[in-house]
């Protein structure tokens, strides 16, 4: 087991994970900057072809973007939990969003149940107004009070600190990256040649087939670039999450146990899919999890998320030595 | 360029930097105005639902009727405490924590009567109290972080300067006192604090 990192105010955790995060934006963006001008350079397009991808990656995020919780929600079967007269199991699941919506001063979100032994929860939606939150029967059953505060924490934090849009700016970047260097390897490849070649042949020489090269190098190599920060990206913000979770409950044990329960049960999540695996607080593709320390993981390993909460212990006076 | 567009754009971006500084600070204390009748709000809340309790577990209790006495008489002075607004806030913190201490008493004792420990009614109301209990400890904490929030805002350049121009003070956080901070084990024959005269106790 990892030893615990030096105690740390939570203030400062959550202004490294923003920072980390941006920064890596900032590098997305060169990257595809860097892409673009290459590309640009050698077919003559200049920024145009940029520009382009921009938009169609748009476009292409823009129906996730006010559809995409209504689609994983119908997708892992989850049922809304009636606000006005809930059942009385649910009370308590509802008793503890409101707990804290108040906290962290959002609105309500819709409250979702999805019927699977499998601990797990989720968060989606555009903004605080159109958010929604979804644990499963499973981890109704196996969290006590506390461990389900620091999970849902866990999950309106993630509406609070915009976690979707940030996933969808980072996603039109990367996906603008893919769009541009597959654009390039057809027009290389299957066509588009005769321009190009008449600009080497007038005379473009060397410095034109160089920048030719570096295109096609980029080409190549920028969409794993774009995938690999895109999923350090998500990390971050999971951190994040996990920290502000903790600025709501002020009790880090309690969410540090409810990490320790989830990813020890061995049920698997039936609903839960590639496509939808970065959204759950942990990883359920069970095989994920356990080849932690991955740059391919959408979350960081469970221990060191583990270990980030104890060292947040100490601030609250908190026993550290009770969580594995 | 002419001297005078350079002025004129300069002057432009500064009221611009004004406007946008100034409605800043304007929302930020609206936060913290929210922020605090949220608690009033919460503390209500737990008043209302205390007649429940008293009512599902009275048949039970017959011989604490005493307990059941003290917890209605601290509901009415933290009644008539949060009644006095913000003014009485200090004493209306004191109150509202007497009948913390009270409540608690009140379900060490629900665990002697298996009965009453099974009875779903009890469990829900304790369900309830323990949520509102989190809600209103909530409600502080989010006051507090927008009281920081705000603060900082006036006391960091160049905010600092609009803050002294348009006359924003600093809040005040949401404290306990330290005598209070420490939830009394009480001793139900003790008298609740008096902050007016406490209602006489309804005819349960």
């Amino acid at each position: 087991m990892t030893a615990s990192p030096a105690p740390t105010t939570f203030f400062r955790e959550i202004a490294r994970n923003r920072r980390n995060s941006w920064i890596l934006i900032f590098v997305v963006a060169l990257v595809l900057a860097a892409l673009g001008g290459a590309i640009g350079g050698a077919t003559g397009y200049g920024w145009g072809g940029v520009v382009l991808a921009l938009v169609v990656a748009f476009f292409m995020s823009i129906g996730s973007y006010f559809a995409g919780d209504k689609l994983v929600l119908l997708s892992s079967g989850a049922k809304e939990v009636p606000q006005a007269q809930p059942p009385d199991e649910y009370r308590q699941l509802l008793n503890v969003v409101t707990e804290m919506s108040l906290a962290s001063g959002l609105p309500m979100p819709k409250v979702y149940v999805i019927n699977d032994s499998a601990p797990n929860a989720f968060a989606t939606g555009r903004d605080p107004k159109h958010a929604s939150v979804a644990v499963t029967t499973g981890l109704l059953e196996k969290v006590d009070r506390e461990q389900l505060q620091g999970v849902i924490g866990h999950e309106l934090s993630h509406v609070g600190n915009y976690d979707i849009r940030f996933a969808l700016l980072v996603g039109v970047l990367v996906g603008s990256i893919a769009l541009l260097a597959d654009w390039f390897l057809r027009f290389t490849f299957w066509g588009g040649g005769r321009r190009g070649g008449g600009d080497r042949d007038r005379g473009g020489g060397g410095a034109a087939l160089i920048l030719f090269a570096l295109a096609l190098v980029l080409a190549i190599v920028a969409p794993l670039i774009g995938r690999l920060v895109q999923l350090a990206v998500s990390r971050s913000r999971e951190s994040l999450a996990d920290v502000s979770a903790v600025e709501l409950t002020r009790n880090p044990v309690g969410l540090a146990r409810a990490l320790r329960t989830i990813a020890d049960d061995a049920e698997v999540l039936e609903v839960a899919n590639r496509a939808t695996q970065h959204l759950y607080i942990v990883n359920p593709i069970k095989s994920f999890e356990n080849r932690s320390k991955s740059m391919w993981d959408t979350h960081p390993p469970i221990a060191e998320r583990i270990a980030v909460l104890r060292g947040l212990a100490g601030q609250f006076g908190q026993d550290a030595t009770t969580i594995e | 360029m002419d001297p005078i567009w350079i002025v004129l754009i300069v002057l432009v971006v500064v009221a611009a930097g004004i406007v946008f500084i100034y409605n800043g600070l304007i929302q930020r204390r609206n936060v913290v105005d929210e922020a605090w009748n949220q608690i009033s709000v919460q503390l209500k809340r737990r008043h209302d639902l205390i007649p429940n309790l008293v009512n599902a577990v009275k048949g039970y209790m017959d011989f604490e009727q005493e307990t059941l006495t003290r917890v209605i008489e601290a509901r009415g002075a933290a009644v008539s405490a949060q009644q006095a607004g913000p003014a009485g806030a200090a004493q209306s913190a004191q109150a509202e924590n007497f009948l913390t201490g009270a409540l608690r008493q009140l379900f060490a004792l629900v665990e002697n009567y298996p009965d009453l420990k099974a009875n779903q009614n009890v469990l829900q109301l304790q369900e309830e109290l323990t949520t509102t209990e989190n809600q209103i400890g909530f409600s502080r904490q989010h006051y507090n972080s927008t009281v920081r929030d705000f603060n900082t805002s006036i006391q960091t350049f160049p905010s600092v300067l609009i803050a002294g121009m348009f006359g924003f003070a600093a809040r005040d956080y949401f404290q306990i006192e330290e005598a209070d901070a420490e939830v009394p084990t009480v001793n139900l024959r003790d008298e609740p604090p008096q902050a007016a005269p406490p209602a006489a106790p309804p005819q349960t």
